[in-house]
């Protein structure tokens, strides 16, 4: 069936360096430098990707974070309740535009 | 209790087989490929300061990425005129570390004398310990055994969880484990300034890649401490290798090609340079003679004009022979390498 992702997809994604290698390469020392261990550990880095991934929806960053998290030795307990930080932030996000319905309401209502 | 693959007749219990599939053209470039590149072929040895031996396939646990698929039902052991072939071999260097495997090489009747054999000619010896051993009723006071001797032991826990380790172990293993944990650390295992060394192997249950050794070793100390009171010294990453059970496992989980392409994408000269064949002389169950552990189960021998058994053991030959290798090789050499002593770099 055709789709517009494919997991083999994700192999390519160096390609992208070919239109404009210079930001490319920006874009790749940046990335090392920020998923390399700092303030927080890599395995905490990849745990937040990975709930990231799920809040961007990114089924490439997902695949790719979910064996990343368990490389760093993370376990699926916490990679689901990481995945469950980002849905309440979603849940959450879009709980909170109630506010602004709730606003509307009561400027139209009599 | 699942059975080994041999009793199970599976195609994969033929080291031919492994090795067939292994070799065939699948996304990744032959081993020795890379170590061109690298400026590493030949592969050579450098020396032999670990003296390795196998005893025996004969374990108390089957589990499931085991590369020697050892287990209740396989019977080979070394037999005592071997181990004597061993010990006579080893008299005759200053080899200084002696590595005990197996399967769970408690059980082979002559692990002991071994033990002690080794230990009067002044070695260091290394006990790779499942820990479950510990607890059979037979094996009651192997521990304090292994105490006397001050025999270092390398235990396999994979996870400081039970779900992961006991899919890995077997049902109830991660229990018995910490039990036994408890037991070495009570003689004074894993305890500063004890003397007796008692180093954790971590390997993933899984189809990917161990992450760097120090950070799984704090959170391993911090675990085990806090959920268990359990110390150790060192944990040691070790990657899994794709032969035999965990070979089984890929190709039946669809994994076999992507953790062949992420093994070799992760090749590193470093870890090459460094892996432990250079330095480690295997020696089988019945006395054959290979570059490593892998290579026994794989039945690659030492080749290339060097003695292939232990009762015509040369030193001189051996100390610099071309290293035997083929594709499984990349388990070694992905990332900070690995080997029975973990990675084989360091960040």
């Amino acid at each position: 069936m055709e789709t517009y992702y494919h997991p083999h997809d994700l192999n390519k994604f160096a390609e992208m360096g070919k239109g404009n290698p210079e930001l490319w390469e920006k874009f790749l020392a940046y990335y090392s430098a920020v998923f390399a261990e700092g303030a927080l550990t890599e395995r905490e880095k990849a745990l937040i990707a990975l709930a990231v991934a799920h809040a961007v929806q990114c089924p490439y960053c997902i695949d790719a974070y979910t064996q990343a998290c368990l490389q760093q030795g993370s376990n699926i307990e916490e990679m689901t309740e990481a995945v469950h930080v980002a849905c309440a932030i979603r849940g959450g996000a879009s709980l909170v535009h109630g506010v602004q319905m709730r606003n509307i309401v009561q400027k139209l209502s009599m | 209790m699942g059975q080994s693959l041999k009793a199970q007749g599976r195609p994969l219990a033929s080291a031919a087989e492994q090795l067939r599939i292994l070799s065939a053209p699948n996304g990744f470039p032959p081993f020795e490929q890379k170590l061109a590149e690298a400026n590493l072929l030949p592969l050579r040895a450098t020396g032999i300061t670990v003296f390795q031996i196998n005893v025996g396939k004969l374990c108390n646990q089957v589990c499931a990425h085991c590369h020697v698929d050892a287990g209740p039902d396989r019977k080979e052991i070394m037999t005592r005129e071997t181990a004597e072939l061993c010990i006579r071999a080893l008299a005759q260097t200053e080899i200084p570390v002696v590595d005990i495997t197996g399967g769970a090489p408690e059980l082979n009747p002559n692990f002991r004398w071994l033990v002690e054999q080794a230990r009067a000619l002044g070695r260091h010896v290394m006990d790779r310990c499942n820990l479950t051993v510990l607890l059979l009723p037979p094996q009651a006071d192997l521990a304090e055994f292994l105490a006397r001797h001050q025999v270092e032991v390398i235990a396999s826990l994979p996870y400081f969880r039970a779900a992961q380790t006991d899919a890995q172990r077997g049902l109830g293993v991660f229990d018995k484990s910490i039990e036994a944990l408890r037991r070495l650390n009570a003689l004074g295992y894993g305890r500063e300034g004890s003397g007796l060394l008692l180093n954790l192997v971590y390997n993933p249950v899984g189809a990917f890649l161990p992450p760097k050794q120090d950070a799984i070793e704090k959170q391993f100390k911090r675990e085990l401490e806090r959920q268990f009171g359990v110390v150790f010294n060192r944990l040691y990453a070790i990657t899994n290798m794709p032969i035999s059970r965990f070979l089984e496992f890929l190709l039946a989980s669809g994994n076999y090609e992507g953790y062949m392409q992420r093994l070799a994408n992760a090749f590193n000269p470093a870890a090459a340079a460094g892996v432990m064949c250079r330095y480690t002389l295997s020696v089988g169950w019945d006395g054959t003679l290979y570059d490593c552990d892998f290579n026994q189960m794989l039945e690659l021998p030492i080749g290339n004009g060097a003695p292939q058994h232990i009762r015509d053991f040369d030193a001189a030959k051996l100390h610099t022979r071309r290293i035997v290798t083929a594709n499984h090789c990349y388990g070694c050499t992905a990332g900070a390498g690995s080997s029975c002593a973990g990675a084989t770099t360091h960040s």
